[in-house]
């Protein structure tokens, strides 16, 4: 039997959509009730829907012997795992944005606000650039139009949000999709099980094209 | 004769590998707590976790509750050319815990063959790793990788060290989408590009790798790899040792062959460890080093016996019971090769299969 974490949310629905169309359904899932887990005795799958952060700690834990995360959640958080396909799903960018009128100077340290330090950590040391980091948890745009911060680092899909508040995207820091990630121990054990997924999810990402 | 169920799966595993290293020729290494705090601040990136538990000497000098033990070995080791040091430990070791990031106490066993090593000792050590294995788990597995031949083949097509690194890491989370965008942009063609992707496409049976690797490049690594793959078709648990890429070790300290040891049912690796070179380097030695840690702590998990019963029985006595009767009914029990806890009430926590109950009713 398969454990697979699904995030919770849209993008989880569209990711089991993929996984029903590579041959792997689980009709059980559809039902209305208040059941965690999804078995399919047949197909050998057992789908859970998890906090979409979480994949990753259940996959890296074993509790999931695969399961679709994020690239913000894995750079984030950086589990040891396999990352076996990107699902080209989910699709958004991690960005710097910051108000309209804004110009970085350079000459004070710039205040960050944002749900994922290490990447903005990591952007920033690259350019060589001193930050403070404001660690938020939600409502990130708040933080420039408040004088909380200088700048934000977040996912950004549309740029509605951001419009909408007189924000606007300053740099691109990197490109985000939905990947399908594996336990390393499942991937010895349950070697064979799990290539035969991610070679029917390749067919749909290629079908999608 | 010495009776193992008596023992814990630490007891019981260490035993087992002590026994099995003896065979060997592969002698205990004991050493103290206690290193100098200098040894693990030149070499931290060697280490698992570089933090380390230290206090003061009386002699003023910083000192540390050991971390790890290769360094150490390595530090006491002799350095003459023509010369072997094979060695087993099973230490405690004091690291930050991955999970609760507080410093743990943790058993650690492994062994180490330092000097003169050549590929006899890496086939001897891979081989008394899979056996190692085999004593704590039935379906179990070793992946080895060859950095040497990882890293001439993206040296091949690209020495910027950033882009090594980051096709390193690529290789290591079997990742060839991400792969696909290093390569565009470092412009690396096409050619290149999937002879690169072939260290993650092409894993598994060891000959099936040598074969196919064989038809896309023709490194001396390669051959070295099917040098010990052949030898390996000797060790007992030959189709258990297999050949992948995605093993990597830091660069710096470690070099040729690594390896990785899976067990079923541990979401992690339990056993790591492959050739040394450049750690002895940094550490001016001028001779090779090879060997293994076992975590046994990874392991544990696996073998909780949360069924077992604590005694076979328990033994209920009061005042006025004959003082007689309880001796001669607990040496009874004993004698018939059963466990008795012989008390006044029911102990809270105690787990028994039967009771005897001694106690005068009234």
């Amino acid at each position: 039997m398969l454990n697979i974490a699904l995030p919770k949310g849209r993008l989880g629905e569209k990711v089991y959509s993929m996984f029903e169309k590579a041959g792997y359904e689980c009709p059980s899932i559809k039902e209305t009730n208040r059941k965690l887990i999804f078995e399919n005795q047949n197909k050998g799958i057992r789908y859970f829907w998890v906090k979409p952060s979480d994949v990753s700690i259940y996959v890296e834990r074993g509790a999931a012997d695969i399961g679709v995360a994020g690239k913000d959640i894995l750079l984030e958080y950086s589990p040891n795992v396999y990352e076996l396909l990107d699902l080209d799903m989910g699709k958004c960018k991690m960005c710097v944005a910051a108000k309209k009128e804004f110009r970085d100077e350079y000459v004070k340290v710039l205040k960050v606000a944002t749900k994922f330090t290490k990447i903005a950590s990591d952007y920033y040391s690259k350019i060589g650039r001193d930050i403070d980091i404001i660690k938020l948890n939600g409502s990130i745009e708040l933080a420039p139009i408040l004088g909380l911060s200088d700048v934000i680092v977040d996912i950004v899909e549309t740029g509605s949000t951001l419009k909408e508040n007189n924000l606007e995207v300053k740099t691109t820091i990197l490109p985000i999709s939905a990947r399908l990630i594996s336990n390393k121990a499942s991937f010895k054990f349950k070697g064979e099980e799990i290539e035969k997924i991610v070679s029917a999810m390749k067919e749909q990402v290629e079908n999608n094209d | 004769m010495i009776d193992e169920t008596l023992m814990n799966f630490e007891e019981r595993s260490a035993y087992k590998l002590r026994s099995l290293y003896k065979k060997y020729g592969y002698l205990p290494y004991e050493m103290g707590k206690f290193e100098e705090y200098e040894l693990y601040i030149r070499n931290k990136d060697f280490l698992v976790s570089d933090r380390v538990i230290t206090f003061n000497d009386t002699n003023g000098k910083l000192m540390a509750l050991k971390p790890d033990v290769t360094l150490s070995i390595i530090k006491n080791g002799e350095d003459t050319k023509g010369v072997k040091q094979k060695v087993f430990y099973n230490e405690n070791v004091y690291r930050v815990s991955e999970s609760t990031h507080r410093f743990k106490e943790i058993m650690q066993t492994g062994l180490e063959c330092i000097g003169d090593i050549d590929i006899y000792d890496i086939y001897e050590v891979i081989s008394l790793a899979a056996e190692s294995l085999s004593n704590l788990s039935n379906n179990f597995c070793i992946e080895i990788s060859n950095l040497d031949l990882v890293s001439s083949v993206i040296k091949s097509v690209c020495e910027d060290p950033q882009f090594v690194s980051k096709v390193i890491y690529c290789i290591s989370e079997k990742n060839t989408h991400d792969l696909k965008r290093v390569c565009e942009e470092y412009s690396v063609n096409d050619a290149d590009y999937t002879k690169i992707s072939s260290l993650i496409s092409v894993y598994g049976e060891r000959k099936n790798v040598i074969s196919k690797l064989n038809e896309i490049f023709t490194l001396p690594e390669l051959e070295r790899m099917a040098i010990l793959s052949e030898m390996l078709e000797n060790s007992l648990f030959s189709d258990k040792i297999r050949f992948d890429f995605s093993v990597v070790n830091d660069m710096n300290y470690y070099n040729g062959f690594v390896y990785r040891g899976f067990v079923d049912g541990v979401c992690c690796g339990v056993l790591a460890g492959g050739q040394y070179d450049n750690m002895m380097k940094k550490m001016n030695r001028t001779s090779g080093a090879v060997g293994f840690a076992i975590y046994l702590d990874r392991i544990e998990d696996l073998y909780r016996e949360n069924d077992k019963f604590d005694v076979d029985y328990l033994l209920l006595y009061d005042e006025h019971t004959d003082l007689v009767k309880i001796s001669s009914q607990v040496s009874k029990l004993i004698a018939s090769g059963l466990s008795v806890s012989a008390q006044k009430s029911v102990p809270e926590k105690l787990r028994y299969k039967n009771i005897i109950d001694l106690r005068k009713k009234d």
